[in-house]
């Protein structure tokens, strides 16, 4: 590599790196209590868990009317009004309801509700409790909305370009040395940036992996938009006229005939009439399928919340099974209890990425004020902040 | 092995290959997948690990 081109990506990597470097440390910091989160939830006894059944229901639990479970929640609220509804996979004995003032409402009431007996079983913390939703939104949006999770999108797009350019100048720093060499006995600058190049060069797949899932991530409100305006408005065309709904059908009839319409999947949530995910005329019945895969994937039914028949379903677009199966890869909640741990460690070793080249940069930075230009003969393996500004 | 491209590429690209295969064999199934996606993700996080904590002697 040229001197020349040497100094051009030394200097792309210090600015994308430091730009980026304090936001990156907060959301691996944040996010750190954000995979373990079921976790945290059971210890602090946030978590839902149904009722066990009496022995002789247990065997062939009953499934309870939608409109009965609705009921139930809403008894808690009356003057609210449904935004969703949804169930995991692998927990088919609960109903999360979410009840708000309206459909849009961000402070809106989750009610965990017995999917067999129709009963509320209780009503959950509000994102896992005050510590976990403090980590939630500082992870997200830093509190600060939609400007706040694209800014945060724009910081992983750096984070994307320093660890391109840090591999292009793991070439000069590591042609003499052996695979995985720290120094450690030299001097700590040695050895924090030997540091550095090695977790910088195990996670790298890693970090690429969930910092380009997470700048996607921060798309899904526009990309949830886009939607809406393309596809959701043209299956909704017929209805530009309609006078605004005043009886409502029954959600359990309207669920069974989405579920008639596609065999073999299952509802994963359903959005009620003026929520993002429906229309002022509609719900949203979104089913997805029982696989690792096909469960991350969902196909929107249309119901006519007049009528309970179906209006339209379709395919989702590319764009948004992008950004499903993104979801995953940046969470790393698909592999089990392994997987968790892993991904706990790997994002240690990234703060520790992240903290060393902060270091190596302040090093550098009082080390050229003090006039100190030690180590220079070491092999000409300096760090690389340092080297612009030594030959600068 | 022994070019000097495969001494500084080689490693990184093993484990960049690993750590791919662990992230997408656990998307596509369960079980044993997951499995498998334990021990090709955890390779490169034990060698980060071992070269981090080892110290050679001298």
């Amino acid at each position: 590599m040229s001197t020349q081109s040497l100094r051009w990506w030394s200097w792309i990597h210090k600015w994308s790196s430091l730009v980026c470097t304090v936001f990156m440390l907060l959301l691996c910091l944040t996010g750190l209590p954000l995979i373990y989160h079921h976790e945290i939830g059971h210890l602090l006894g946030n978590d839902v868990e149904a009722p066990a059944l009496a022995a002789d229901m247990a065997s062939n639990p009953p499934r309870a009317n939608l409109d009965a479970v609705i009921a139930s929640a809403k008894t808690l609220y009356p003057n609210k009004i449904m935004m969703y509804m949804s169930q995991e996979l692998d927990e088919p004995a609960i109903w999360n309801v979410t009840l708000g003032d309206h459909p849009n409402d961000e402070h809106y009431k989750p009610i965990a509700v017995d999917a067999r007996t129709g009963k509320v079983i209780t009503e959950p913390a509000f994102e896992g409790g005050a510590f976990m939703s403090t980590m939630l939104r500082l992870h997200v949006d830093m509190f600060a909305g939609l400007p706040g999770m694209l800014f945060l999108g724009f910081m992983g797009l750096l984070l994307i370009v320093a660890i391109i350019s840090g591999v292009v100048l793991y070439a000069p720093f590591m042609r003499k040395l052996d695979f995985g060499t720290v120094r450690h006995e030299r001097s700590a600058r040695l050895k924090w940036l030997d540091m550095h190049n090695l977790l910088g060069i195990v996670t790298l797949v890693w970090a690429l992996v969930v910092g380009a899932t997470g700048v996607v991530n921060t798309l899904a409100d526009v990309l949830l938009k886009v939607w809406q305006a393309t596809e959701i408005a043209a299956m909704i065309e017929p209805y530009k006229d309609a006078k605004p709904l005043v009886t409502m059908a029954p959600v359990d009839a309207a669920v069974q005939t989405a579920m008639a319409a596609e065999p073999g999947m299952q509802v994963g949530f359903i959005a009620f009439p003026g929520t993002p995910f429906a229309t002022p005329h509609h719900y949203g019945v979104y089913m997805h399928g029982d696989q690792a895969f096909t469960s991350r994937l969902y196909k929107p039914v249309l119901i006519d919340a007049g009528n309970g028949t179906i209006t339209d379903r379709r395919e989702l677009p590319w764009y948004l099974t992008a950004l499903l199966v993104s979801q995953p890869l940046h969470f790393g909640d698909y592999g089990g209890g392994w997987m968790q741990f892993l991904w706990a460690v790997l994002d240690v070793a990234t703060i520790i990425v992240l903290g060393s080249g902060l270091y190596l940069w302040i090093k550098r930075g009082r080390k050229a004020k003090a006039g100190v230009k030690e180590e220079k003969a070491a092999a000409g393996l300096q760090p690389v902040l340092a080297r612009s500004g030594d030959q600068a | 092995m022994s070019s000097p491209f495969m001494k500084l590429w080689g490693m990184p690209i093993l484990l960049g290959i690993l750590t791919l295969a662990g992230l997408l064999s656990a998307l596509f199934g369960d079980g044993v997948w997951d499995a498998l996606s334990a021990v090709t993700l955890g390779v490169p996080v034990l060698v980060g690990a071992w070269c981090s904590l080892r110290r050679k002697p001298g």
